[in-house]
């Protein structure tokens, strides 16, 4: 029995800007999610090149890329991966644990801003399960913000929440990209990549098309324009 | 990453799962506590047999016939010891500085209505060095002045006995119908090697004795003292060799045994040793099975946490990060065990020492030696499952479910 070697992806090619806000779209098994790993410095690519930064990647050894990921990545999961029984400012202080050259001041200091960045500040000492999916989202985009990133990357961020919360954390990473912060956002709902400035396709392991958005929605129109809340009689 | 942050976040993990680390910690504390214990039962009943052996008499030497295997028989040799042995000891010998027969005859002391069933012992004035008794009252016999005179120097528990409220200086007992004139007596010394009390005794010239209640020439004992510490060999060869030339004695055996009291503390010591060792490897191995408890919850703990490993591991933790991360819980698990073990196992020992009049003693060795060995039970035990957790892909660990 022989390994068969699956080419998840294959000739694809494209800058991502400093400042630019990137939706990688495409169904499953186009290969977006060893895309995603692939700009996350979790996996290296077999053959070709990932330049971060002005840093090549694809060499790098493990320890190197603990590092890279630590120092220039910020990452948003879909099921938000907060450590449980961990207070919101302790998870969004992990990224920072794992830096020495961070003293334990700076550390609380920074997670401070960062919650306050998410609007949290008053859920600071909350736990995971005290808080709502949306709240922990925040928690978790606070946590990628930390160490201020390079880029962040975020993982069908919106995957688990209703279509109200998800434009509250579009909001969020709209706001984000205004104040300068670069963006790749994977998901496979076109809806969500109407938020973003720049749409990558991918197919079956190619690129299928990369088109700057020119009608690009706003997260906080979009949210006002929605529907009130139902409410429900007790 | 500092080691103080990584400890910071070991504690917090056990603190986040207290019942599992408290059970974990249990496992190290009863196999801790346990040797502890066990080491401080078998230090304790050595140092109780030698402190009582010490008591007895440092230096002592105890000569006596030897004994004949005729037929898987034993019989007392031919060769016995007279009077003459224990004077051409005391005139010859040089590396020794006390020499006294030992006659013992059974019996019942009587005074009145009073009656006490204490051994009648033989010995001369040397005894009392021999054995560091020491008079508290009235005097000892002379070997010379005293010869076959009816007298008698007793101890405590004999005069508990016989002489209630009453001074027994002056007064007679009656032993075997002999009566024997109390001249001295002696101040208290306890209980003995195996238990015996050593203030129930009545010493009489051992003349008297042979004249008197055995009719014999022949002393079935002949204790001595050496000099000093480290001089019991030469003392015995001395003594063999004025034994052997008083008989022109040429056979290849010796025709007396002689036991020194250092002899006799090593064959003690060296039985309660080995009582010791088997104590001690039962102790190891439950302290080993708490060390598979920590592997065991140490597995379990990274199978479940493979999230939480591909988190740190995604947000930058390098391996070496995880592994001392899962290395430090083991050894704080282990640790604590291994302190409140320690704890634990003094507590039990004083307990024991105090409620069951078990001679303990905790060694200072026994209390670091089972610390290094918790120390190095969870570096040992918790090295494999943090190198597992160290080893993880950060892609598959955030998949895990």
């Amino acid at each position: 029995m022989g390994e068969e070697t699956v080419h998840a992806l294959r000739g694809v090619s494209f800058d991502i800007y400093k400042g630019e806000f990137v939706t990688i779209m495409g169904a499953s098994g186009s290969g977006k999610t060893t895309m995603l790993n692939i700009l996350g410095c979790m996996d290296r690519p077999t053959s070709g090149h990932y330049i971060l930064d002005g840093e090549h990647t694809e060499k790098l050894k493990r320890d190197a890329l603990a590092n890279i990921r630590n120092r220039k990545i910020g990452f948003v999961f879909q099921s938000y991966n907060l450590l449980s029984r961990t207070t919101a400012i302790e998870n969004v202080e992990l990224p920072l644990l794992y830096n020495s050259k961070i003293s334990a001041k700076e550390r609380h200091q920074r997670a401070v801003e960062a919650l306050k960045m998410v609007g949290l500040e008053d859920r600071m000492n909350h736990l995971p399960n005290q808080m709502s999916g949306g709240q922990q989202q925040r928690v978790a985009i606070a946590r990628a913000l930390v160490n201020d990133p390079v880029i962040i990357l975020a993982d069908e961020a919106t995957g688990n929440l209703d279509t109200r919360t998800s434009y509250e954390i579009m909001m969020i990473f709209q706001e984000l990209n205004r104040q300068g912060k670069t963006i790749a956002f994977v998901t496979h709902e076109p809806d969500i990549a109407t938020f973003s400035g720049r749409t990558i396709t991918l197919r079956d392991g190619l690129l299928k098309k990369d088109s700057v958005n020119e009608n690009i929605q706003d997260a906080k129109a979009a949210f006002e324009a929605l529907p009130p809340p139902e409410e429900y009689e007790l | 990453m500092s080691p103080i942050t990584l400890i910071k976040i070991s504690l917090r993990a056990l603190l986040r799962n207290r019942m599992r680390t408290f059970l974990s910690v249990l496992g190290i504390v009863i196999g801790v506590a346990a040797v502890i214990t066990m080491v401080a039962m078998g230090e304790g009943s050595k140092k109780s047999i030698k402190e009582q052996m010490t008591a007895m008499g440092t230096n002592a030497i105890i000569i006596m016939p030897n004994r004949d295997r005729r037929g898987g028989v034993q019989t007392e040799s031919t060769e016995s010891l007279e009077e003459a042995d224990v004077i051409a000891i005391r005139e010859n010998a040089t590396y020794i500085n006390g020499v006294s027969p030992m006659m013992t005859v059974n019996g019942q002391a009587i005074v009145g209505n009073n009656n006490s069933p204490t051994a009648l012992s033989g010995v001369s004035a040397d005894y009392l060095k021999i054995r560091n008794y020491e008079i508290e009252d009235g005097v000892m016999f002379d070997d010379e002045a005293d010869r076959m005179a009816k007298v008698c120097v007793i101890g405590q528990t004999v005069i508990k006995n016989l002489f209630p409220g009453v001074d027994p200086i002056g007064k007679t007992i009656r032993y075997k119908s002999i009566p024997l004139k109390v001249i001295g007596t002696l101040k208290t010394k306890g209980s003995g090697d195996f238990g015996q009390d050593q203030d129930d005794v009545i010493f009489t010239p051992y003349q008297t004795v042979m004249k008197r209640f055995s009719a014999t020439t022949n002393i079935r004992q002949i204790y001595a003292n050496s000099i000093g510490e480290g001089y019991a060999e030469k003392a015995t060869e001395e003594i063999m060799g004025i034994l052997k030339e008083r008989r022109s004695w040429t056979k290849p055996t010796d025709p007396f045994r002689v036991f020194t009291q250092e002899e006799m503390i090593q064959m003690v010591t060296s039985t309660s040793d080995l009582l010791s060792l088997v104590l001690t490897a039962i102790a190891g191995i439950s302290l080993f099975v708490g060390g598979i408890g920590i592997m065991n919850i140490m597995y379990v703990s990274v199978t479940e946490r493979t999230k939480e490993i591909g988190l740190r591991m995604a947000i930058g933790a390098r391996g070496r990060d995880i592994l001392l991360q899962f290395l430090f819980e083991s050894v704080i698990i282990s640790l604590l065990g291994g302190a409140i073990g320690i704890a634990l196992g003094i507590a039990a020992s004083e307990i024991v020492k105090n409620f069951m009049n078990w001679p303990m003693s905790v060694s200072i060795t026994s209390v670091i030696v089972s610390f290094g060995v918790c120390f190095a039970t969870g570096v040992f035990f918790g090295w494999y499952p943090a190198r597992k957790a160290s080893r993880l892909d950060p892609i598959e660990a955030l998949r895990f479910e």
